[in-house]
């Protein structure tokens, strides 16, 4: 029989192995997957893993990695800070899509106007603003009131995609679109579009994402702060008791990740989105989900996950057309791939033993 | 009556990186209370745990009157007549007494029956219980007796008794000894394990020593001094805190009526408390678990922050301060609960350092830690304190409870509060990092530090304190001078034995 041990230490080999053992046991289940679907599973792997990275069209790809790539690792940044302080915000989503109506609706609002050095930072604040006050939504009301996080933010995601319907289709929608729901293309106005070259990928999405991760690294590792959140989330009592103070911890972490997704929200409706659309977000606030705990909560390994994840995103779409293999299928495998995370992560705190005859 | 009920032989069972027994025999007869003294880490659980068939023993033979005994689990132990009453009560508070008891058995008769048979068991064994009772209203000593008539329910041939005292009031140890006599009397073997030298003198009938695995000795406890006892388990001689009679100094802080609700469910509430602490001394808080002492901590350290009026320090109102603000101003404390509590598990002991001393070290700048500095601190602590582990980038939760509390300690001393407010400062610690412990507190009350120590072990208190309190459910005795109290005393201040008519009125 099989037993779990408590290790006295948690194993060093294991907290950086077991991402990798999941992704291989993630390639093993979804081969086995996509051969039960009449896919040969060697090619769809490659398809999904090789193709946009080294095939022939990879100039194509690759600026995809970064357009992909940045949103997640902003949101994932932002919800690893709550996640490690036992702070469950699920509503990124929901924050993502009020940070970009927020910080569309100023671009909208100076439409002609060409002064980019006042229109795009404004617009970055107010993007920012709005994640972090639809995070403070949930904030308040636990503080306040106690509720539940995990709940308030979750209800309100579905809030902000309905208020997104409404603008899209209403006060947002483009004077000049002959109808068609959607805003006017802020992409295409120098002073609005977060693109610095299309080319590459390269928008400000990107520089945000990079700089979160470089700053959450010294939260965490130097300052007092990611001690803190941190302590409160392994040890509550003696966080209490060392000083900490919850009700600023929840408010700094849930306006934090809210003001990332909002960032991530705003950079993507004004570059790779382009319009307020019915649909512009695609579950980046979810994903984004698996991609922190993918990464550990560690803001290196959030950055390498979210590149990971973007490639199963991008290598999905590629699997997609050249082998017909169903979008549901790649969802599956994403999700797999957090399964088998969780599964393998055991072995960092526990160790398997054989049990030999019976022991209570 | 001369056949061994229980024999044990050769018991040996090892654990990675160490021998918790070693070859171990001895023999229990029937109507014998034997005690089983070792520090921690002697191997005292291990044994107690393999005689209960939770441990499957490497190798060595155990045998029941006569026959061969090999309990796979707890309940062929059972079965087979072994009880135990471990030190931490497994009792579910929100049920009463007769369902606690019900949850244990096998096959529970019908709780009307039930009822009537604790009632039955708890009078014919001097321990009064009223079945219908809610377990979280009741006293430590009070759930103690639930334990310990659960087992007699099963009548038992041995009696595992794991630390049973550390909890009751003199009074109440008197209570327990007389049940565990007439248990003695009809033929129940006990086996008693306990730190308590002077207990096990004034009841058991023979002893057996453990030292790091092994049987080091026996001898007859009535015969054989405390302290020769003592040395026998530490292989050593005995280092005994001594201390120079200072001066009170001037007044550090003061607690003016303080009342606070407990944040906890089945906490006690603190009721009106009042106390001078005045530098260079010690004052010892006496009293049985749950009577207020998380409590009162925590409000002093400032995880309960209470009205403005109620706690002063040197003057200024610090009923607001967070607790780092009063470490700041010299307040320090350590709560009992180490793991999770004073400190974090799963954070290393470098990480565990600036928990608590970021302030006083100065182990932060502009909100940046200095982590070099902070495993110097812990590095210091480790030597100071003796502390046992390869390293400060070792887990909290790999240290074994007694050196997790001289890690804790040690960290409060050393940042050379103006006031430390220590919890069971000696919980679990061997009897020399006891000693240490007392000593170091000593020391720094001597250097004009005012030490409050909460504590349920009398002898401790009385070693150490200048002045005496008790608390009793949230109240707060006055300080009376430590010299000169008799047990008796102590006792009544205490609440006196739990009588079943003492009204419980929580707030």
């Amino acid at each position: 029989m099989l037993t779990l041990e408590k290790r006295p230490q948690p194993s060093q080999f294991w907290s950086y192995a077991a991402p990798l053992v999941a992704v291989v046991l993630t390639m093993i289940a979804g081969a086995a997957l996509f051969a039960t679907l009449g896919t040969p599973p060697i090619e769809a792997l490659s398809k999904i893993f090789w193709e946009p990275l080294f095939g022939k069209f990879n100039f194509f790809y690759l600026p995809q990695l970064l357009v992909k790539g940045a949103p997640l690792v902003a949101i994932a940044l932002g919800l690893s800070l709550g996640f490690k302080a036992g702070i469950w915000n699920i509503g990124a989503e929901g924050q993502y899509i009020i940070g970009a109506l927020c910080g569309a609706a100023v671009g909208l609002a100076f439409y002609p106007m060409e002064a980019r050095w006042l229109i795009f930072p404004l617009m970055l604040i107010a993007g920012a603003f709005g994640g972090f006050a639809w995070a403070m939504i949930p904030g308040i009301l636990r503080v306040k009131f106690n509720t539940n996080e995990i709940l308030v933010s979750l209800m309100l995601v579905y809030v902000a995609e309905q208020l997104l319907a409404s603008m899209a289709l209403g006060l947002m929608k483009n004077p000049e679109g002959m109808g068609f729901p959607g805003s006017r293309n802020l992409s295409q106005y120098a002073s609005s579009s977060s693109w610095i070259d299309q080319g590459y990928g390269m928008h400000w999405g990107v520089v945000i994402a990079l700089i979160a991760v470089i700053f959450a690294y010294i939260l965490f590792s130097k300052h007092i702060l990611g001690f803190q959140i941190k302590l409160a989330g392994q040890a509550p009592r003696a966080a209490a008791f060392s000083g900490v103070n919850p009700t600023r911890l929840v408010l700094f972490c849930l306006g934090t990740s809210g003001a990332l997704a909002g960032l991530a929200g705003l950079t993507e409706v004004s570059g790779p989105s382009g319009l307020v659309s019915i649909d512009f977000n695609v579950g980046y606030g979810f994903t984004a989900i698996i991609v922190a705990f993918l990464g550990r909560l560690n803001p290196i390994g959030i950055l390498l996950a979210g590149g990971l994840m973007a490639l199963t995103y991008i290598g999905g779409d590629v699997a997609q057309s050249s082998l017909g293999l169903p979008g549901a299928a790649i969802q599956v495998f994403q999700g797999m791939l957090l399964f088998f995370l969780l599964a393998v992560d055991v072995l960092t705190n526990y160790r398997v033993r054989m049990a030999r005859g019976a022991t209570a | 009556m001369n056949d061994p009920l229980l024999k044990l032989s050769g018991l040996t069972k090892a654990y990675p990186g160490v021998v918790a027994n070693n070859d171990v025999s001895f023999d229990i007869r029937a109507g014998e209370v034997h005690a089983l003294l070792g520090e921690n880490g002697a191997g005292k659980s291990t044994l107690v745990k393999t005689i209960y068939g939770l441990v499957k023993p490497d190798s060595g033979t155990m045998t029941l009157e006569g026959a061969p005994f090999i309990p796979a689990e707890p309940r062929a132990a059972r079965a087979a007549g072994i009880a135990m009453v471990f030190q931490h009560f497994s009792l579910f508070e929100a049920l009463d007494v007769a369902e606690n008891v019900a949850l244990g058995m096998e096959n529970p008769p019908p709780m009307r029956d039930l009822a009537a048979r604790i009632k039955e068991v708890s009078e014919t064994y001097g321990l009064p219980l009223d079945p219908s009772r809610i377990v979280g209203d009741l006293s430590a000593g009070e759930r103690q007796r639930v334990e310990i008539i659960r087992c007699l329910l099963q009548d038992p041939k041995v009696l595992i008794m794991d630390e049973p005292t550390s909890v009751l009031t003199p009074q109440e140890v008197e209570i327990l000894f007389e049940t565990l006599r007439k248990l003695q009397s009809e033929g129940t073997a006990i086996l008693y394990i306990s730190h308590k030298l002077e207990e096990i003198r004034a009841l058991c009938d023979e002893a057996t020593v453990l030292r790091l695995g092994e049987v080091v000795g026996t001898c007859d406890p009535r015969e054989t001094s405390a302290r020769e006892m003592a040395e026998l388990m530490v292989g050593g001689t005995l280092h005994v805190p001594e201390r120079e009679i200072g001066k009170s100094g001037e007044t550090l802080m003061q607690i003016r009526d303080l009342s606070v609700a407990s944040p906890a469910e089945f906490g006690t509430s603190l009721k009106g408390i009042n106390l001078d602490i005045r530098a260079g001394d010690v004052i010892g808080i006496g009293g049985v678990a749950g009577n207020g002492q998380d409590e009162l901590l925590a409000a002093l350290s400032g995880e309960i922050r209470t009205q403005a009026g109620n706690i002063f320090f040197q003057d200024q109102d610090i009923g607001h301060h967070a607790p780092d603000a009063r470490r700041s101003l010299g307040i320090c404390a350590a709560p009992e609960e180490r793991m999770g509590h004073a400190a974090a598990p799963d954070m290393s002991l470098t990480e565990n350092a600036a928990l608590t001393a970021r302030k006083r070290k100065n182990l932060t700048k502009n909100g940046f830690i200095d982590w070099g500095s902070a495993r110097s601190f812990a590095e210091e602590i480790i030597e100071r304190f003796d502390v046992r582990t390869p390293g400060t980038a070792n887990a909290a939760r790999s240290l074994s409870g007694g050196n997790l509390q001289k890690f804790v300690i040690g960290r409060e001393i050393l940042q050379d509060p103006q006031v430390l407010i220590v919890n069971q400062p000696t919980w679990g610690v061997d009897a020399s990092a006891a000693a240490a412990i007392r000593q170091a507190l000593l020391d720094l009350a001597a250097k004009g530090a005012a030490v409050i120590v909460i504590s349920q072990d009398l002898d401790e208190l009385m070693e150490i304190s200048d002045y005496f309190a008790a608390l009793n459910e949230g109240r707060l005795s006055p300080l009376r001078p430590a010299q000169g109290l008799t047990v008796e005393e102590v006792g009544l201040m205490l609440g006196g034995a739990h009588d079943m008519e003492v009204a419980h009125v929580d707030a």
